[in-house]
């Protein structure tokens, strides 16, 4: 027999699992799978929120809480970095939205591969139990900060560096086999189980920054994977590949001749990567929902599908902007500057296409189309910074300064966590059949957007007064006003409102699953096929009997003669109700009259 | 190029669907195996490729010394490794017996060959694990230099993803018992067998760079602007 993968098998040799245990936990479906990617992920997210939250209680009213010393303010720095970096936005994009989305959005029944598809969940979830594992053994987490350089990550006086350390690397070795096996189903999905029809530039721009993202992700997380193996043997074995000749506390250690710069190399050649493999399925997702909610096509589709390409293959050659600070020969931070400058091109091009979709679109100020517009605007904001950052001359004094976390908590924060909740509001109805209270999310939208403004336009003025980051308390400082205290103070607030005003978006979630109305399986009026299942929500195989077959883009929403504002990518060209030309005469006539 | 063409497609105009694309075509040579193993392959080749980056990085301090290149270093006489790089090289050579058994439908011929191909790799991670005793016996430990460091680290990672692939064979084997039918077990050895040869290629670089001298390494180093 030939092998025929799940996502085209047909309906009759695809059994649909009974048990609670078949359909909840160990499940192979990639939407059930989605949903516990992304409840961890959230939940996990909400451990390093918390963790914010500390931090900023001691940056803004240093020295009032015991229970905060220096060494607790490291590990908050450290894991709430990394949390929401990999195991929030990594996750929830690609392991929540990619599982989610792929198979639907591109008419297959499963993922290719659903068992190792189940297995990358699991293994997911093996990693962040290590990972909170750390905050519970002795020492604690680490404290290295979330770039983990060596020698201090591993030297005995930052915090967590014994166990803390070591459970930090075994979790990231761990979530980087996850996402490799889930990486490989995502890409040969897409490559491999397109339904009849849907060709490569018919695919929603969702799927088009998840595919390549996923790329990204599979190209760059070996340089994490291989420089956590290699700080493991440093630490464990005794071995010298990032540690240098050492004296700590006294006492001339085993390592010698090491390079920590070397670490920064593989860390930032996965670090800038891992920056686009959250913003690409950003870029595509919120490109869907300003395009559904403005009743508009997307302005330069194929424009936005390369620079989403163009993009991923500039990711790679730009790491090492964030180490000019490293001592690097001036013809190197050249190049950087030059090559981080050009992927502004590309990233630009997206902008400008989101805003002239908006143009002159019958813009609907949904919930998700207000994270949308949100988006827009935080990212422009981050991104612009970015610009500023990227040349050396300006870099070398803003480095170590709180522009820099207000300029990547703008465009690496804020923009991929706006887009998030666009998008959860935007598929609600889909994973659950339910609508969502519009007043609470509202709310939920005002009040993250304006003060997550309060949170970070003022760090970039205490960035440029030159207040350092990573400081835990300031001290008495000549050159740092008392007002950046008061702003400071300010921050906090805002960031402990926002911070709490994420508990309004859970209450929503939970209860509109538990008590709201049955929504209407195509509420926003979309052109993509995972609103256009057979069931609503979808069920086991998605598609019935039948496999759905494109006929058009994902874009065909307010069309010239087309009764409704949409035509789904499955309804074919005769089947399109058309105005008739008298009525449409008469409407014109009366249209001028007026 | 294909892909251009493809990138470059107006998918706003509309035309009739499946002219260019078909579903079911894709079922009937289902490369979905392939695909995957591909970008895999990819995953597995950046992963050594930063090591060596790494390596080479490294090979440039001062305290870095070559593992051959002088009579009194390990590598000097290289005897052991050559064996070992014959076992595998044998093993891809089985591998690839197995393929073509298979593709003519000769499957005990192919399972055979498969054996084979098991016991030469199983013959060379035993060969890999003599070197490591005499590097111990000599004296070369895994912390005491960087090169040393580099070979363990090297040869543990290829060793590792050899042992995958012999699960992989096992699998190949238990399909075999089960009377799985030709198509299926042909998929799944030419997986196996590319996956060889990658190792096999791999591992080649590898002795090739782990048996230079000092000066071998400054002149790659300078080419690569270390």
């Amino acid at each position: 027999m030939t092998h025929v993968a799940i996502a085209d098998q047909p309906l009759e040799h695809a059994h649909e699992p009974s048990s609670f245990v078949s359909k909840y936990i160990w499940s192979q479906d990639h939407k059930v799978i989605a949903i516990q990617y992304s409840i961890t992920a959230i939940l996990v997210g909400l451990v390093a929120l918390v963790l914010s939250g500390l931090m900023r209680l001691q940056l803004g009213f240093p020295d009032s809480f015991s229970f905060i010393d220096p060494s607790a303010y490291y590990q908050f720095v450290t894991m709430h970095g990394m949390i929401m970096v990999i195991y929030l936005l990594t996750a929830l994009f690609l392991g929540g939205f990619g599982n989610y989305l792929i198979p639907l959005m591109i008419g297959a029944r499963d993922m290719v591969f659903p068992f190792l598809n189940m297995l990358s969940y699991w293994v997911y979830l093996l990693a962040v139990i290590i990972l909170m594992a750390s905050f519970f053994v002795p020492g604690g987490p680490t404290g290295a900060g979330w770039t983990l350089y060596p020698p201090q990550a591993i030297l005995e006086g930052t915090p967590g560096a014994t166990w803390g350390i070591l459970l930090m690397l075994v979790s990231l070795a761990v979530f980087i086999v996850a996402f490799t096996m889930g990486g490989l189903n995502y890409v040969t999905t897409v490559l491999q189980a397109r339904t009849r029809g849907m060709t490569l530039m018919r695919m929603p721009l969702s799927v088009w920054g998840i595919f390549i993202a996923t790329i990204l992700g599979l190209l760059a997380f070996p340089a994490l994977l291989v420089s956590a193996i290699m700080m493991l043997l440093d630490l464990l074995v005794g071995t010298s590949f990032f540690m240098p000749a050492i004296v700590s506390l006294g006492e001339q250690m085993n390592y010698s001749g090491g390079s920590p710069i070397l670490f920064q190399h593989l860390f930032w050649f996965f670090g800038h990567p891992e920056v686009y493999i959250v913003a690409l399925p950003a870029f595509g997702i919120v490109s869907d929902i300003l395009s559904t909610h403005a009743r508009k096509n997307i302005f330069g589709y194929r424009m936005m599908v390369w620079a989403i390409v163009a993009i991923g293959g500039l990711s790679f050659i730009v790491w090492a902007h964030h180490m000019y600070v490293s001592g690097m020969n001036p013809y190197f931070g050249f190049f950087f500057a030059t090559t981080t400058l050009i992927i502004a091109v590309p990233t630009a091009i997206k902008v400008y296409n989101w805003v002239l979709t908006l143009w002159q679109g019958n813009i609907h100020l949904t919930v998700p189309m207000l994270f949308a517009i949100g988006f827009i605007f935080t990212f422009t904001h981050g991104g612009l910074t970015g610009l500023f950052l990227g040349n050396v001359v300006i870099d070398l004094p803003l480095s170590d300064t709180y522009f820099v976390v207000a300029h990547f908590h703008m465009v690496m924060g804020v923009s991929p966590v706006m887009v998030l909740f666009a998008a959860i509001y935007h598929w609600f109805p889909k994973i659950t059949g339910k609508d969502f209270n519009v007043t609470l999310g509202k709310w939920h939208f005002w009040i993250t957007f304006l003060g997550t403004y309060a949170i970070y336009l003022p760090m970039h003025y205490l960035g440029f007064l030159g207040v350092p980051r990573r400081y835990y308390a300031m001290g008495d400082t000549a050159f740092i006003p008392d007002s950046a205290q008061d702003l400071n103070a300010s921050i906090t607030v805002s960031a402990l409102i926002v911070g709490a005003a994420q508990l309004i978006f859970i209450y929503n979630m939970i209860a509109s699953l538990r008590s709201g109305k049955s929504s209407d399986p195509n509420p926003w009026g979309a052109t993509t096929l995972e609103w256009q299942t057979p069931d609503h929500p979808p069920k086991h195989l998605n598609w019935g009997d039948n496999l759905p077959v494109v006929y058009r883009w994902a874009y065909d929403y307010s069309v010239p003669d087309a009764k409704e504002d949409f035509i789904p990518q499955n309804v074919p060209e005769e089947a399109v109700e058309r105005i008739d030309t008298a009525e449409r005469n008469q409407s014109e006539n009366s249209g001028e009259k007026e | 190029m294909n892909i251009f063409r493809k990138l470059g497609e107006k998918s706003w105009v509309p035309h009739p669907a499946g002219a260019e694309f078909s579903a079911l075509e894709l079922n009937e040579n289902n490369k979905v195996g392939n695909i995957a193993l591909r970008f895999f392959i990819a995953v597995v080749a950046v992963i050594f490729f930063l090591i060596t980056i790494t390596f080479l990085g490294r090979s440039q301090m001062v305290d870095f010394q070559a593992l051959a290149g002088e009579p009194w270093q390990p590598f000097s006489d290289a005897r052991q490794l050559w064996l070992n790089t014959g076992a595998l090289a044998l093993s891809s050579l089985a591998i690839h017996l197995a393929k073509i058994f298979s593709h003519k439908s000769k499957l005990d011929l192919a399972m055979g060959a498969i054996f084979l191909a098991t016991f030469f790799a199983l013959a060379f991670l035993f060969g890999q694990l003599v070197v490591w005793k005499q590097l111990y016996q000599l004296g070369y430990y895994v912390q005491t230099n960087p090169a040393n460091s580099y070979y363990y680290l090297y040869t543990s990672l290829h060793g590792l993803h050899l042992m995958g692939g012999i699960l992989a064979l096992f699998y190949v084997i238990g399909k075999f018992i089960r009377n799985k039918a030709t198509d299926d077990l042909s998929k799944s050895i030419n997986l196996c067998t590319t996956y060889w040869h990658f190792l096999l290629i791999i591992w080649l670089l590898l002795f090739a760079l782990l048996t230079s001298s000092s000066e071998t390494f400054r002149v790659i180093a300078e080419l690569c602007g270390f």
